[in-house]
C-alpha cells in the first residue's frame, strides 16, 4: 500500500494499514460544481474522527459516498486497505458502514424492534418475520447500549434522544464496524447529550469505527480523537485532536482568522415596546410576563422543549393562548393570527429558515412584499410600482446583489436568500423582531455576520427577542435574559449574573 | 433571465401546438382553415374554463376532482329550473349556475380549511355525493332537447363579432383570472401557500383560507360551465362529462403548473388546455382509430410531463453558474 502513503496522517501509532475504512483521493462532481476533490480520510477502529467544515464544505456529499448513495468520480474506497467500490447503500451496508443521519431515518409507524431489525429480521418458519424473537434480540441490544426502551413501542411514541438510541442498537445490531453520527447533538438537550457521549465511547470500547460530524468545538474536543478539515470541496487538514487548537482549526475551516468575539454594542435602551403578562396556553406554557424595551436584544435561553418556541409562535398568533394579555407601545393588542402580529409590528423569523423562510418559486420583490401585501394594495389590487419601490428599497439596504428583482428565489445562493428573508421582515417595519435559533446549522463565518446584522437592528431602535441554546451566543449577544423551563419563566438575568453556570442552573433546574 | 425561461416554457407549448397543427394539416389541411380552429377553440372552451378553476387548486397544493361532478350537478339543476319556469330571464340561469356551482366549490373548500381533510379525498368524496345529487333530483332520468325553452339552448351559440358567446367567456375568464393572478394580492397569496406553505403561514397569510377560495373559484367556473355545456349539448344526465375531471388535470399539468404546487400561470393552463383539445379534435378527422386516440393523448401527457421535469432540472443547473458570476 505504499502508494497511499500521501492519505491521511494516522494518529496514536496507527498505519493506514489499520484503517478500516478510508477514502483516497475522492472526487466528485455534479453538473456545474466539483464537490469533492481528491480528498482523503481514514478511520480506525476505537477512535473517534471528527469531520469538520463549513456548510458546503462537502461533508454530506462524503457521507453520501461512503454510504453508497452517490458514485465517486475518481478515487477509491478502501476497507481493510482493499478497494472496494460501494455501488449500492446496500453495499456499504454489508461492509459493515452505517450512518446516524441529523434527521434519524427510521420509520414512525413501525416498532422499536422493528426498526432495529429491518431488513435483516430473525426468520421463523416458512421464512417469515419471528416477532417474538425480534422483540427478544432488541431488548438486548438495547440494554446493552443501557436503553431502557420497550421494543414493542411505536417509534413516533418516542422523543428524539430515544429515537438515536434505537438508531444505534440498529447500527450494533448489523455489527456495523464503521458508525456515522452526522450532527447527532443538534436537536438534544444537555442531558441528552451527555448520554449520547456516553455511547459513543461505549461504541469506541467495543472496537466501531466512528465518523462523527459536527459544528460544536467543544463536542468535537471532547469526543474525538482524530480530526479531518474539509473547505470548498478539499482537504485542508488532518491529524490527533490533541495536537490543535480550536482556533487553529477555526481558521481552517475557514480558511482565515475567525474572531469568536462577539460585536460590541453601547446598548441604547429606549421606552418599553412591548410587554406581556400572564400568557398561558393549556399544555405548552404557562404565567409568562416580561417587558421587552426599545434598542434591547432580551436573550430566552432554555433546554430543547422549555416551551420557548412554543410561547413565541403563541405570541405571533400561530397558536392561540388560553389567557394572558399583550401591549405595543401601551396599547392592549389582541393578537389573533400572524397577519395580526405583522400588523401590529411584531415579526417571528422561526428556526428552519429553509423551509420556512423564503418561497423559492416567485421572485425577489414578490417574496420580499409578501407580509406588506397590504400596505401596497388598494381593494386587493396591488400598486405594482409601490410593489417594486418597496422591494428596491430593502433589497438595497441589505446590498442584496442579484441580476434583477425578478430573479426566482430559488435561484440565489445560500446567503442572498437568507438577504430576501431578512429583507421581507425589515419591509413590514416592525417594532419587535423575534429570532429564533438564528445560528443554528449555520457556519462559524456566518455566524459572526448574523451577529452584526442582530447588532445593527438593536441599534436602529428596533426590540429583538433572540430564542437561542447556545450560551456563548445568549451571553453574547443579549442585554438581558430570560430563562425559561417546563413552559415557565425561572429566571431574568442581566449585567452581572449574566454567567454560564447561572443559566444552565436555571435551565436545567439544579 | 428566469422571466425568459419561463417564457421559454410556455414558447415551447406555443411551439408544441404549432408543430402539430402543421403536422395535422398535412394530413387534413382543412382543419387549419380559421373556421375550423375557431370551432376547435369553441369546443376547448369549457375545458379552458375548468383548467383555469384547476390551475388555481393545484397552485395551493390540493386537487380538485370533483369539477366534472360539479357541472353535471349544476346542469342538471338549471335544466330542471329551466323545465319549470321557462321563461326565466338567463341572466337569472347564469347567475343560479354560478351561484351553485359557488357554494358546491365552498363546500369542498370548507372540508379542506376546517377539517383538513386531504383535497384528494375530499373531492372524491363530493364528487360521487354530486352525481348522486343528480340522481335523487332528476330519478335518473334526461332532461332533453325539446324539454329546454329556446331562449336556454341559444346562449351559448349566439355570435357576437363571429364567435359564440361560449368562447367569448372563456376568452373573457383568460383575461379576467391573468389578472386575479397577477395583479391582486388574492392571486399572490396563491402562489405563496402553495410555494412554501410555512413561509406564507409566517408572512401572515391563512394558507386554509387561500385553499378555500381556490375551491370556490374552481367551484363557480364549474358551476358556470354546466349551464353552457348542458345548453350547447341540449342534453342533461347524471353522467355528462364523466371522467372530464382528468382531462382538466391533464391540459394542467400539460400547461406547465406543477402538481408540487406554487408554479403555474393562466397562460399555461389555456396552452395545456388547446393543445389537448386539438389532439382531441384531429385524431378523429385524420382517421386514427379511438383506441390509438387514447393511447397518444396519454403520450401527450407523459410527454409534457417530462419536458417539465426536464425544464426544472435544467434551472438547476443554470443557477449554479449565475451564483458563481454573481459572487
Amino acid at each position: 500500500m505504499l502508494q497511499h502513503t500521501d492519505t491521511a496522517l494516522p494518529s496514536q501509532g496507527m498505519t493506514l494499514d489499520q484503517a478500516v475504512l478510508a477514502l483516497h483521493g475522492i472526487t466528485k462532481t455534479f453538473p456545474g460544481v466539483k464537490a469533492l476533490s481528491e480528498v482523503s480520510l481514514s478511520l480506525y477502529p476505537g477512535q473517534v474522527t471528527a469531520l469538520i467544515g463549513e456548510n458546503g464544505a462537502g461533508k454530506s456529499t462524503v457521507v453520501k459516498i461512503l454510504t453508497g448513495i452517490y458514485q465517486p468520480n475518481g478515487g477509491d474506497i478502501l476497507v481493510d486497505g482493499h478497494p472496494t467500490p460501494f455501488p449500492t447503500p446496500q453495499a456499504a451496508a454489508d461492509n459493515g458502514v452505517t450512518a446516524i443521519h441529523q434527521e434519524t431515518v427510521l420509520f414512525d409507524e413501525l416498532s422499536v424492534g422493528e426498526n432495529i431489525f429491518l431488513g435483516h429480521a430473525p426468520r421463523g418458519a416458512f421464512g417469515l418475520i419471528d416477532r417474538k424473537k425480534t422483540t427478544q434480540m432488541a431488548r438486548t441490544l438495547l440494554d446493552s447500549i443501557g436503553a431502557n426502551l420497550d421494543p414493542d413501542l411505536k417509534l413516533k411514541d418516542l422523543g428524539i434522544a430515544n429515537k438515536h438510541l434505537v438508531a444505534i442498537a440498529r447500527a450494533l445490531s448489523i455489527e456495523a464496524r464503521v458508525v456515522i453520527m452526522d450532527e447527532p447533538t443538534a436537536a438534544l438537550s444537555h442531558k441528552e447529550i451527555e448520554e449520547l457521549y456516553e455511547l459513543v465511547e461505549s461504541l469506541k470500547a467495543q472496537g466501531k469505527a466512528i465518523l462523527f460530524i459536527s459544528h460544536k468545538f467543544d463536542e468535537i474536543f471532547r469526543i474525538a480523537d482524530n480530526f479531518t478539515v474539509f473547505r470548498d470541496g478539499q482537504l485542508i487538514g488532518d491529524g490527533a485532536i490533541s495536537d490543535v487548537t480550536e482556533a487553529e482549526l477555526v481558521k481552517m475551516m475557514v480558511g482565515r482568522d475567525v474572531s469568536q468575539i462577539f460585536p460590541k454594542r453601547t446598548p441604547n435602551v429606549g421606552a418599553p415596546v412591548l410587554s406581556v403578562s400572564g400568557y398561558a396556553h393549556p399544555t405548552e406554557f404557562e404565567d409568562i410576563n416580561f417587558t421587552l424595551r426599545k434598542g434591547e436584544i432580551l436573550g430566552f435561553y432554555g433546554l430543547v422543549g422549555a416551551g420557548r418556541s412554543e410561547f413565541m409562535q403563541s405570541l405571533f398568533g400561530i397558536t392561540r393562548p388560553s389567557a394572558g394579555s399583550v401591549e405595543i407601545d401601551g396599547t392592549a393588542v389582541d393578537i389573533k393570527s400572524p397577519a395580526d402580529a405583522v400588523d401590529n409590528g411584531i415579526v417571528y423569523v422561526p428556526e428552519d429558515r429553509g423551509k420556512q423562510g423564503a418561497i423559492l418559486d416567485l421572485p425577489i420583490f414578490q417574496n420580499v412584499t409578501l407580509p406588506s401585501l397590504g400596505r401596497i394594495s388598494n381593494k386587493g389590487f396591488l400598486k405594482l410600482a409601490e410593489e417594486f419601490k418597496l422591494a428596491r428599497e430593502y433589497t438595497e439596504r441589505l446590498d442584496l446583489r442579484a441580476a434583477s428583482l425578478d430573479t426566482h428565489v430559488g435561484n440565489l445562493s445560500g446567503g442572498n436568500q437568507q438577504k430576501v428573508v431578512i429583507a421581507k421582515w425589515l419591509a413590514t417595519q416592525p417594532k419587535v423582531i423575534i429570532l429564533d435559533e438564528p445560528t443554528k446549522g449555520v457556519d462559524i463565518g456566518s455566524k459572526a455576520a448574523v451577529h452584526e446584522f442582530m447588532a445593527e437592528l438593536a441599534a436602529q431602535g428596533l426590540a429583538v427577542i433572540m430564542v437561542s441554546s447556545e450560551i456563548p451566543e445568549v451571553l453574547g449577544m443579549s442585554d438581558r435574559v430570560i430563562v425559561m423551563r417546563e413552559g415557565r419563566i425561572v429566571a431574568e438575568l442581566a449585567d452581572a449574573d449574566l454567567q454560564p453556570e447561572t443559566l444552565v442552573r436555571h435551565a436545567a433546574g439544579i | 433571465m428566469l422571466k425568459r425561461l419561463i417564457t421559454t416554457r410556455e414558447t415551447l407549448l406555443v411551439g408544441a401546438i404549432i408543430l402539430l397543427l402543421v403536422l395535422i394539416s398535412s394530413r387534413f389541411p382543412a382543419f387549419i382553415a380559421p373556421s375550423n380552429l375557431a370551432n376547435v377553440f369553441n369546443d376547448t372552451s369549457p375545458l379552458i374554463l375548468l383548467a383555469i378553476g384547476q390551475m388555481i387548486v393545484i397552485l395551493t397544493k390540493c386537487i380538485d376532482l370533483s369539477v366534472a361532478a360539479n357541472l353535471a350537478l349544476t346542469g342538471m339543476v338549471v335544466s330542471m329550473v329551466n323545465i319549470a319556469a321557462p321563461d326565466l330571464p338567463i341572466i337569472f340561469t347564469l347567475a343560479l349556475a354560478i351561484g351553485l356551482g359557488t357554494l358546491l366549490g365552498m363546500f369542498n373548500g370548507i372540508l379542506v380549511w376546517k377539517l383538513q381533510i386531504p383535497p384528494i379525498v375530499v373531492t372524491l368524496g363530493t364528487m360521487t355525493i354530486f352525481r348522486g345529487l343528480i340522481f335523487l333530483i332528476s330519478d335518473g332520468k334526461w332532461v332533453n332537447s325539446h324539454e329546454m325553452s329556446p331562449a336556454f339552448k341559444a346562449f351559448p351559440r349566439m355570435e357576437l363579432l363571429g364567435l359564440p358567446v361560449l368562447s367569448w367567456i372563456a376568452i373573457l375568464a383568460v383575461i379576467a383570472f391573468t389578472i386575479l393572478m397577477t395583479r391582486t394580492t388574492l392571486g399572490r397569496a396563491f402562489y405563496a401557500a402553495g410555494g412554501n406553505p410555512h413561509a406564507a403561514t409566517y408572512a401572515g397569510i391563512n394558507v386554509g383560507k387561500t385553499q378555500f377560495w381556490a375551491f370556490t373559484i374552481s367551484g363557480a367556473l364549474a358551476g358556470l360551465t354546466g349551464y353552457l355545456w348542458v345548453s350547447r349539448f341540449a342534453v342533461s344526465y347524471v353522467d355528462i362529462a364523466g371522467g372530464f375531471e382528468l382531462d382538466v388535470v391533464a391540459a394542467c399539468v400539460i400547461g406547465g403548473v406543477s402538481i408540487m404546487g406554487g408554479i403555474g400561470t393562466v397562460a399555461g393552463a389555456l396552452l395545456g388546455a388547446l393543445f389537448l383539445g386539438i389532439i382531441k379534435n384531429a385524431l378523429p378527422v385524420v382517421d386514427i382509430s379511438p383506441f390509438w386516440q387514447l393511447a397518444i393523448s396519454g403520450g401527450a401527457i407523459i410527454i409534457a410531463v417530462a419536458l417539465n421535469a426536464q425544464a426544472n432540472r435544467e434551472k438547476g443547473r443554470i443557477i449554479l453558474k449565475r451564483a458563481e458570476h454573481i459572487s
